[in-house]
């Protein structure tokens, strides 16, 4: 092994100071780490919160609609009360299941650490074209939603004037409004499901306010233009998402933003080994969030792509609270069972949990998901083996907003030590949406 | 326009001018670059006028990136007796310019008992054409060495001597050392119109003209058009468009041989290649196209290529797709390369239907019109010819000691910039410096790879636009993707900076 | 007069009528629950929003975002946007300086949301 540079021990190091990371750093402080350090690649902290300047954050945790800047300057002064160790413009090169973290900056050069523990706060990324094999031109124009979300806010250019948005996620509808308040045409907001995956309050703010039309069960079928864009090509798509034949039309515009899905980002956590769950693309975590990798946490969204910061903020709290608790040498005892995917669940997280220890009260367990498809009086049930132990009527579940569902002390008190699996019963739904 | 600050003129130099120069290489391709290189040994003015705004835009930055072992030519084609000089001189001559190259050998897979016969006149076509080390190995061995290949598969022919080259890198890189010994590279500059004039050539450009005593037309899917004004043997270019899929590096490669399948009745079938950075290619397919600038993927051929791909690869996975891309090659009606003086112009010379094995062949062919040139006058070599600039190994390549000793030397070595291929800010400023250099957003990533990774520049391309801008000392809303009206900005915020410059 | 209105409450996205005369809400029909009466009153009366955006800080690469500090009228999201865009501002600018005030005779102001060419504010300040 090449010792060019001999690591610095740390107690906790936390990759990313994103809302995830410092929300882990304040609680690992909190909880009495000594020794902490952040590393951002970014020149700034705050992460994709620096660029969302649109408000409607902070609700759950803070009881005040916040923008994301605002969301984000809450926790940094948080971590400046605090004394918080964070190094921007860092980028973490390769991270080794022992915890052996090797970065480097402008400032510093190269430098290696040796973390009591580590905790994955990454983030995510945007699903580029290529994952959709769009067929047509390789022009310019053509952009994910947040790239042109950073080149608008925090560079201060307009990408386009003429806009066809495909995919109506949350950024794709915040784009449109946007890109038409700062004077550029949206002309149509493209997705290929029968349902937007927005938020209801985005759809009517962000499209319905300024005239965009959502075409649902649309998607763009080419891609045209030499050098800029010159236009795309849309058509309806049938039950199976193929392209209707003949129902091409022809959009002028300048400018196409892709708005479909993320990726949380995980390379590093594969330099470590952590094993990766297929339908989060996240790691595997417990109840801590901890990564089948003994001391590497994960939170946030590059553990699963998440719809509230403040769902973030909450699940890194607590991984920076184990985190710093492994890092005193604080192990957990006790069977851990697995946390299944059953039929309209896709990714519960966390994926195990640990059986409680007779002596003390075990804190509720709070397991998030996201159903398959839309489901109306859909009933969410838990089996533990093959017996129901809870159940919960939801009036409404769809793949845009993820599920949570509570594990009470009671009920893991009562646990048999069997995988548990939690199912949505659409006996009563339908797994559509005619809105 | 664009101007550069490196010695160079790069653009528009031309502009309502007539300029005179020895020899002009017409086309900045892998073939143009590589001619321009090895002509470079001569102590003549030499001149490289090339259509878009960098080399290697159009064929060669498109293709498998195969280096063919030389089985598939027919035997006394000139197809053949390039391939397999080419592909003996592969290695070194990557060596020499510094681009990369992985010898990683082939296989071509046989699932039927015709299919078996077909292997095996491949390989006695192979042995005529003077291939080394081929040989037909059985499922078992074939699994052996490849396992993620379908087991249904009967027999293959194993080509050692094939490998893995960048044409893009390696074009950018013969630029390069064409310019530091002296070739002129002009940019945005077309070949219009060619005249005979007496001792030479008269060149129209969209810019100017340039008249010339040697002509060496390396124009790729124009060469024959350009061909035609000066010879009355007629010859016809057919644009044949190929598609393929990318898809991203794994932690361990799918494939560590370029598989083709057996052409059969039903076609040509596809490759499942690693590429030399270890992503994989898929493809590609075979379209007749009546526009030879058409580079639009379709929905009917990356079906096609989907489909035969699983034939090799039963568990194909697409989820790591990065993009989907299409190159036209440069098919001439004869079905062989045209190398060599051209019919009926004295002092004009050709590489005219370089399509695949064109990229193995290149040093063969540059070679070939740099000796016949040098002889027939008699131009002496330079005293001193350079060596190729040195280019510095890539950070992603480096370990922990080399990526330390960079930074020491250049702390722009510490900004990693592209997160996805992991390129440093200092790589990209020097791409830009380079003799031949970069001058938009694909330009630096065919140099350096920012933006060729997973998220495709979504993180990069900002940041990439940035450096852009300062280095070349133009505003960010000129920045374009690959030249012309490929701007990437249409406005700024900043109400002092003038709307849409130049932007219809 | 009808007006037609989506719910924004929950992923449902109730499509509301809501019979409005005289400026009061006489019906609201199509709700699931309560909370779509009181948005659809709200909405199909005074619609207000908050308006977000950026302006450019003279010498400061980055530009600077901001907000109404409540929801104006929907009516004046357009005006708002092109007194926001004239907007000619210096650094260095703290989050929560008013750097507009009473926008368009909305009696709300437009306020920055980050700090631009200024120590990072202190826990009392925010």
């Amino acid at each position: 092994m090449c010792d060019a540079v001999s690591p610095q021990k740390v107690d906790v190091l936390i990759i990313g100071a994103g809302p995830a990371g410092l929300a882990a750093a304040i609680a690992a402080k909190e909880a009495g780490a000594e020794s902490l350090l952040v590393l951002e690649r970014e020149d700034e902290m705050g992460g994709i919160l620096r660029q969302c300047i649109h408000n409607g954050f902070g609700l759950h945790r803070f009881k005040v609609e916040l923008t994301g800047p605002e969301y984000a300057q809450r926790d940094v002064l948080r971590v400046h009360e605090l004394g918080i160790d964070v190094r921007c413009g860092v980028t973490v090169l390769d991270v080794t299941s022992d915890r052996l973290v090797t970065a480097i900056s402008k400032q510093a050069g190269l430098t290696r650490y040796q973390a009591g523990a580590v905790i994955l706060a990454m983030g995510c990324r945007e699903r580029p074209r290529g994952a959709l094999a769009i067929p047509g031109t390789r022009c310019a124009g053509i952009f994910s939603a947040g790239t042109a979300q950073k080149f608008i806010n925090l560079e201060g250019y307009m990408p386009g004037k003429k806009v066809v948005i495909l995919g109506s996620g949350d950024i794709g509808l915040i784009m449109a409004r946007r890109m038409t308040l700062q004077g550029a045409t949206v002309l149509a907001c493209v997705e290929i499901m029968p349902y937007s995956s927005g938020l209801n309050r985005n759809i009517v703010q962000c499209l319905h306010d300024y005239d965009i039309p959502l075409l649902l069960s649309h998607t763009v079928v080419d891609i045209h233009g030499r050098e800029r864009l010159t236009g795309v090509t849309i058509a309806q798509v049938d039950h199976q998402r193929q392209p209707i034949t003949g129902t091409e039309t022809y959009v002028e515009c300048d400018t196409l933003l892709l708005s479909v899905g993320l990726i949380p980002e995980n390379e590093l956590s594969k330099k470590a080994d952590v094993p990766m769950n297929q339908a989060t693309q996240g790691a595997v975590v417990d109840d801590s969030l901890q990564t089948d990798v003994p001391g590497i946490f994960a939170c946030g969204n590059v553990l699963h792509v998440h719809d509230l910061v403040d769902f973030v903020s909450a699940e890194s709290f607590k991984a920076g609270k184990a985190a710093a608790a492994y890092a005193r040498g604080e192990r957990r005892k006790g069977k851990m069972i697995r946390v299944l995917d059953g039929e309209g669940v896709r990714g519960a997280t966390p994926q195990r949990i640990g059986l409680p220890q007779t002596d003390d009260e075990p804190e509720p367990i709070q397991v998030l998901f996201r159903p398959a498809c839309v489901y109306e009086n859909a009933v969410v049930r838990v089996l533990d083996g093959q017996k129901e132990i809870h159940r919960v009527k939801r009036r409404i579940l769809a793949p845009g907003e993820m599920a949570d569902l509570t594990l009470s002390p009671k009920l893991l008190g009562a646990l048999s030590g069997q995988d548990i699996t939690i199912h949505i019963d659409a006996s009563e739904g339908v797994c559509a949406w005619n809105s | 326009m664009l101007r550069c600050d490196s010695g160079n003129e790069r653009y528009g130099a031309l502009e309502g001018k007539r300029v005179h120069t020895e020899i002009l290489v017409i086309g900045g391709g892998l073939i143009g670059c590589a001619v321009a290189r090895e002509l470079s040994r001569l102590a003549v003015d030499i001149t490289l006028i090339e259509r878009t705004e960098d080399v290697a835009e159009g064929a060669s930055k498109a293709n498998s990136g195969i280096v063919h072992a030389g089985f598939d030519a027919k035997p006394g084609s000139l197809k053949a007796k390039y391939n397999v000089e080419g592909n003996r001189r592969f290695a070194a001559y990557c060596q020499e310019v510094h681009a990369p190259y992985v010898p990683s050998g082939a296989m071509v897979l046989a699932f039927d008992q015709e299919q078996r016969q077909h292997l095996e006149s491949l390989l006695s076509q192979g042995i005529q054409n003077g291939v080394e080390g081929l040989r037909i190995i059985e499922n078992a061995e074939i699994l052996a060495l490849e396992p993620n290949t379908n087991p249904a598969v009967q027999c293959a022919l194993l080509a050692p001597s094939s490998g893995l080259a960048s044409p893009y890198e390696l074009t950018c890189a013969l630029a390069d050392h064409a310019a530091v010994n002296g070739v002129r590279f002009l940019f945005d500059t077309q070949a219009i119109r060619l005249q005979k004039r007496e001792n030479g050539f008269l060149v129209t450009t969209n810019h100017g003209e340039i008249t010339a005593t040697i002509l060496v037309n390396c124009a790729g899917l124009f060469s024959a058009e350009l061909h035609n004004q000066i010879s009355t043997h007629k010859l016809s270019i057919m644009p044949r468009k190929g598609e393929y899929y990318l898809l991203d590096h794994e932690e361990k490669p799918v494939f560590s041989r370029t598989m083709f399948q057996t052409p059969t009745k039903m076609g040509k079938g596809v490759l499942v290649s690693p590429t030399g950075h270890k992503t994989m290619l898929l493809g590609p397919t075979a379209q007749q196209v009546e526009d030879a600038l058409d580079v639009a993927t379709t929905a009917e051929a990356l079906a096609s290529i989907r489909e035969k791909a699983a034939m090799t690869w039963p568990h194909m996975s697409l989820r790591t797709n990065i993009t989907t891309f299409a190159g036209i090659r440069a098919h001439e009606a004869g079905d062989d390369f045209i190398v060599g003086a051209t019919m009926d112009a004295p002092g004009a010379y050709e590489a005219i239907g370089i399509e695949s094995p064109g990229l193995t062949a290149a040093p063969a062919i540059a070679n070939a019109l740099y000796t016949q040139i040098a002889q027939e006058h008699s131009y002496a070599c330079k005293q001193a010819w350079k060596p190729a600039p040195d280019l510095p190994k890539a950070f992603s390549a480096m370990n922990l000691e080399e990526r330390a000793q960079a930074y020491a030397r250049d702390p722009a070595y510490g900004n990693i910039v592209c997160r996805c291929e992991q390129v440093t800010e200092a790589e990209i400023r020097s791409a830009i410096h380079r003799p031949v250099g970069a001058r938009h957003v694909d330009g630096i990533k065919r140099r350096t790879r920012a933006g060729m990774g997973r998220c495709q520049g979504g993180f990069c391309s900002p940041r990439v636009m940035e450096i852009l801008a300062e280095e070349l000392q133009i505003p960010m809303l000129e920045i374009t993707k690959f030249g012309g009206q490929s701007r990437m900005l249409t406005d700024s915020l900043n109400p002092s900076i003038k709307e849409d410059k130049g932007h219809v | 007069m009808e007006q037609l209105i989506t719910c924004i409450n929950c992923p449902i996205g109730c499509r509301m009528t809501v019979d409005v005369e005289d400026g009061k809400v006489v019906s609201v029909t199509g709700n699931s629950c309560k909370r779509g009466i009181t948005y659809a009153a709200q909405e199909s009366i005074a619609p207000k929003r908050m308006v977000t955006a950026v302006v450019y800080v003279r010498g400061s690469r980055m530009p600077l975002s901001v907000k109404t500090s409540e929801p104006i009228a929907k009516k004046l999201i357009f005006p708002c946007m092109q007194a926001i865009k004239a907007l000619m501002l210096e650094a260095p600018i703290c989050m929560g300086d008013v750097v507009l005030r009473d926008v368009c005779g909305s009696g709300v102001d437009v306020v920055a949301t980050k700090s631009i060419g200024t120590v990072p504010l202190t826990p009392e300040q925010a």
